[in-house]
């Protein structure tokens, strides 16, 4: 359907295990197309993606995509929607017991039988960060976890987020349109160019958490030359 | 809220049978062409006391609630099954748009050689009125549902099975709720012509025999039972979107 138009250009990127990689770009470049291909929901025209030297064919619970806007089912409630990964364990207890482990690991207890339109925005990103670490992924995908929550939401979610990264330790992909975001969380951060896109840019940042800018001038530094570099010469 | 519109629709009624009553004193047409409320009550009155009212309610009733069942039980699962098939879908989509706009009246010779006399032909009527709709509604909800759930049954490996139960179906429930309460109306409204055709009880049967015997009385009284039973047939769907689960669809606010 439509005109062919050429989205991601000549990409070669690799992911180390337990690592999170944010990439940025600006908007329409590309970044979303790139994680949906990772994740398997769409095939690349040309190139591959190998996961442990495997090409990815199809999507699974190998690698979870956290979606931009809420993924929860709105027919099920906080329990039911953390369970859907988990529907196949025989052993009834155990299930229970590891949906209850994940929604108080998001501190969502006592939210269990809400419906998803019942709950805020972040409870709601929380919910959904919840059912995809419940079935152990080898991965995490996330399409801007943190659009459309207010600021100090946004904050505590983003503090979570590196938290349990260094709890769990899992590989995690994050694109993401906000520079502070991919600096103060990303173990590496790449940057995309315009349509279409290129990586610009690959910076492996070696800061120790919880990062500040104004203890890091290294930090500074970078966010300055990433602003200008994403067509911004004033940070803010 | 709630008392209020109740009120609201007493006071239009009331409006409403005073507007009558003086249109019925005020003109010069006898009773017999145009009755007034009273004689209209009183003779209600009647037929339900002999219970001749209360049968044809029933036997109407009867026949919408199997034919509407049927069509609801063959239409939707019809409707997500090309909704999730878009091969089928464009087979099938031109001929179910076809048919939809011939009134299911336009079948009643069809049906009266196909089924004969009595319930069969009616309840066929009834099926070919809501059957269209309901399968376009649930097809339309199947397409409109977000891709996203898709993605996220994908990242589970829901079976095709989990997609239809766990997904599909949830989904639509709000959309379908709404299109069979659209469609129990059509139904409803197709039931009294039908009846005025084949069959030999039903409250389309009252009214064509009440106008054979000259009993406009008994017209309205026919007219009235529908209109009373149509608005709980409303009330009863309306009341089952609110059912919570049929209800996550009312995003708060």
């Amino acid at each position: 359907m439509g005109d062919w138009i050429p989205v991601l250009d000549h990409i070669d990127l690799e992911f180390h295990d337990g690592e999170m990689v944010c990439i940025l770009g600006p908007s329409g470049c590309g970044k979303s197309t790139l994680l949906r291909l990772i994740a398997g929901f769409d095939t690349p025209s040309a190139g591959e993606v190998l996961v442990d030297g495997h090409p990815v064919r199809g999507a699974g619970p190998n690698h979870i995509f956290v979606f931009q806007h809420s993924g929860l089912f709105p027919w099920m409630t906080v329990y039911q929607n953390v369970e859907i990964g988990l529907r196949n364990r025989p052993d009834h207890n155990e299930k229970s017991e590891r949906v209850q482990e994940y929604i108080e690991m998001v501190e969502l207890e006592g939210f269990e039988h809400y419906y998803p339109h019942q709950l805020s925005g972040g409870m709601q990103r929380r919910a959904e960060l919840a059912r995809a670490l419940a079935v152990n992924p080898d991965m995490l995908i996330m399409d801007e976890p943190f659009s459309g929550l207010d600021f100090l939401t946004h904050m505590k979610m983003r503090e979570e987020v590196v938290n349990m990264h260094q709890f769990i330790g899992k590989t995690i992909l994050v694109v993401t349109h906000d520079i502070d975001d991919a600096l103060i969380m990303g173990d590496r951060i790449v940057v995309m160019s315009g349509r279409p896109s290129t990586v610009k840019l690959e910076r492996k940042l070696d800061f120790a958490h919880p990062r500040k800018f104004d203890k890091e001038p290294g930090l500074s530094t970078l966010r300055d030359e990433l602003f200008l570099m994403l067509g911004v010469s004033y940070a803010v | 809220m709630r008392k209020q519109s109740v009120a609201a629709g007493l006071v239009s009624f009331a409006m409403a049978v005073v507007v009558w009553q003086l249109t019925t004193s005020l003109s010069d047409w006898s009773p017999h062409v145009f009755p007034g409320p009273v004689q209209v009550m009183t003779s209600f009155w009647e037929l339900l006391v002999c219970g001749e009212l209360v049968k044809h309610a029933v036997a109407s009733l009867y026949r919408v609630t199997l034919g509407f069942y049927l069509s609801a039980c063959l239409g939707i699962p019809l409707g997500i099954f090309l909704g999730r098939l878009r091969a089928a879908n464009m087979l099938m989509n031109p001929m179910i748009h076809f048919l939809r706009p011939i009134s299911p009246l336009a079948w009643i010779p069809l049906a009266m050689l196909w089924f004969g006399i009595g319930d069969p032909p009616a309840i066929f009527l009834i099926f070919l009125s809501s059957f269209f709709p309901l399968v376009v509604s649930a097809t339309i909800a199947v397409n409109r549902i977000n891709p996203i759930y898709f993605q996220v049954a994908a990242n589970f490996n829901l079976t095709r099975y989990e997609v239809i139960t766990k997904v599909v179906i949830p989904a639509i429930v709000p959309s379908v709720v709404t299109a069979l309460r659209l469609t129990v109306t059509i139904a409803w409204l197709v039931v009294v012509a039908a009846e005025m055709i084949a069959v030999q009880s039903g409250l389309g049967y009252l009214i064509l025999d009440a106008r054979n015997a000259l009993r406009m009385d008994y017209v309205m009284n026919g007219m009235i039972v529908i209109g009373l039973i149509g608005l709980t047939l409303d009330a009863i769907m309306r009341r089952m979107g609110r059912i919570e689960s049929a209800g996550w669809g009312r995003i708060s606010g």
